[in-house]
């Protein structure tokens, strides 16, 4: 078993950070997975094997999911500006800089009372350029 | 730093704030017209206030002879906060799993700081030292007709006209106040050929819902004409609780400034 994940030597390493490192690798693993499905999807003409790897796809998908939820959860300015890009409608770039700025310009500090939803402030809306119908 | 906000002070929990922010976020998205259709920048944080004009106005009198002084001239932004409250007893309903949370002030102040924004660009807010979009625009105004939706075509595509006369180029964009977006949209012509569809393929951008605005505006959205600066984005605050309920309070800064006032064609009602 490798420890490629590592990009300092382990042992001076924090638990904690570790279990950060391995869940990134994890994320990319599961990311590359998602990609060699669907170039195996897009030339295999057997149906019955198409239905398989669409099914093994999702699999991943939902490993992805997970991963990245984990870190987000762990990694509060990370999540901070994901929750202003994820999900969101109109110029990808333009919610990226939005978020990255309120990211910046929040200090998240453990607050008094409540968690990291107590501590960030911003709705994250920014500029919704081209939204309408 | 957003920690004037105090939300770590309200007795809210963490899934209490997320579903307070997700309405919020709803609600507002849905009305906030001018960000549609404007350029934005930032947001620049709750320090941020004043926008840069480049400007300067001459200081007529200096204390020592021999110099030239000037002042550097700038738009200060401007900050609105909504008020609401909430019963804490809701909340904990919320807490509990209950998905019909009573959250009706929230919602309505989430309407009114967005009006106030989208009145503020389109139709400014002298209060504040906010021209808007319409008073700014040089072009005659286009007079929509009490209910006529069928004759929008035509007044959209005349709108369209001078802009293009004055070179100023697409893709443009369409506000419609909420009286005229309902009949845009209930509007069929002779052919069943939804009014809406024939609107946009006149505009070539969106068609905006904009409480707050009176008629409509065509603008064009090819950029660097009309500057919506943002120093705290939309966000909630925590104001004090009782037993009952807590107050809390959507705000934001921002100012508006318009570069180029040939750019939009205001279409009265």
């Amino acid at each position: 078993m490798g420890f490629d994940q590592y990009h300092e030597p382990p042992e001076e390493l924090s638990a904690q950070t570790r279990t950060f490192a391995r869940m990134c690798a994890s994320l990319t693993e599961e990311a590359e997975a998602i990609g060699w499905y669907e170039q195996r999807i897009s030339v295999e003409i057997d149906a019955e094997a198409v239905a398989i790897m669409h099914d093994a796809q999702g699999e991943e998908f939902k490993h992805f999911s997970m991963d990245l939820e984990l870190l987000l959860r762990r990694t509060p300015k990370w999540r901070e500006i994901a929750k202003g890009v994820l999900f969101q409608d109109g110029d990808i770039v333009e919610h990226g800089e939005a978020a990255e700025a309120v990211a910046d310009s929040d200090t998240l500090v453990a607050p008094a009372v409540g968690g990291a939803a107590a501590t960030s402030g911003s709705l994250g809306i920014g500029g919704m350029r081209g939204g309408g119908l | 730093m957003n920690n004037h906000l105090l939300r770590g002070h309200a007795p809210i929990t963490d899934a209490g704030w997320t579903l307070l922010d997700d309405e919020a976020r709803e609600r507002l998205r849905s009305a906030l017209a001018a960000r549609k259709l404007v350029d934005f920048e930032g947001p620049k944080g709750w320090e941020h206030s004043a926008t840069n004009l480049g400007r300067t106005a001459a200081v007529k009198e200096t204390p020592v002879d021999g110099l030239r002084a000037a002042q550097r001239r700038v738009l200060a932004l401007v900050e609105v906060r909504a008020p609401f409250s909430v019963s804490r007893a809701e909340l904990a309903d919320g807490d509990r799993g209950a998905d019909d949370v009573d959250l009706s002030e929230l919602d309505e102040a989430a309407h009114r700081i967005a009006t106030l924004e989208n009145l503020a660009v389109f139709h400014g807010w002298s209060a504040a030292a906010i021209d808007g979009i319409a008073e700014a625009s040089p072009h005659p105004s286009i007079a929509l007709g009490d209910g006529h939706f069928e004759e929008y075509q035509r007044h959209v595509a005349k709108a369209q006209q001078l802009l293009l006369e004055a070179g100023v180029e697409g893709p443009y964009g369409l506000a419609l106040g909420p009286a005229e977006y309902t009949g845009v949209v209930e509007t069929a012509e002779r052919g069943g050929y939804p009014l809406l569809d024939h609107l946009r393929e006149i505009v070539s951008g969106p068609i905006v819902w904009a409480p707050g605005v009176h008629g409509a505006v065509l603008l064009s959205l090819r950029g660097g004409d009309f500057l919506f600066q943002s120093g705290q984005d939309l966000s909630i605050g925590y104001d004090h609780h009782d037993a009952d309920t807590v107050q809390l309070y959507l705000e934001e800064s921002f100012s508006f400034r318009v570069a180029t006032p040939e750019a939009a064609v205001v279409l009265r009602a």
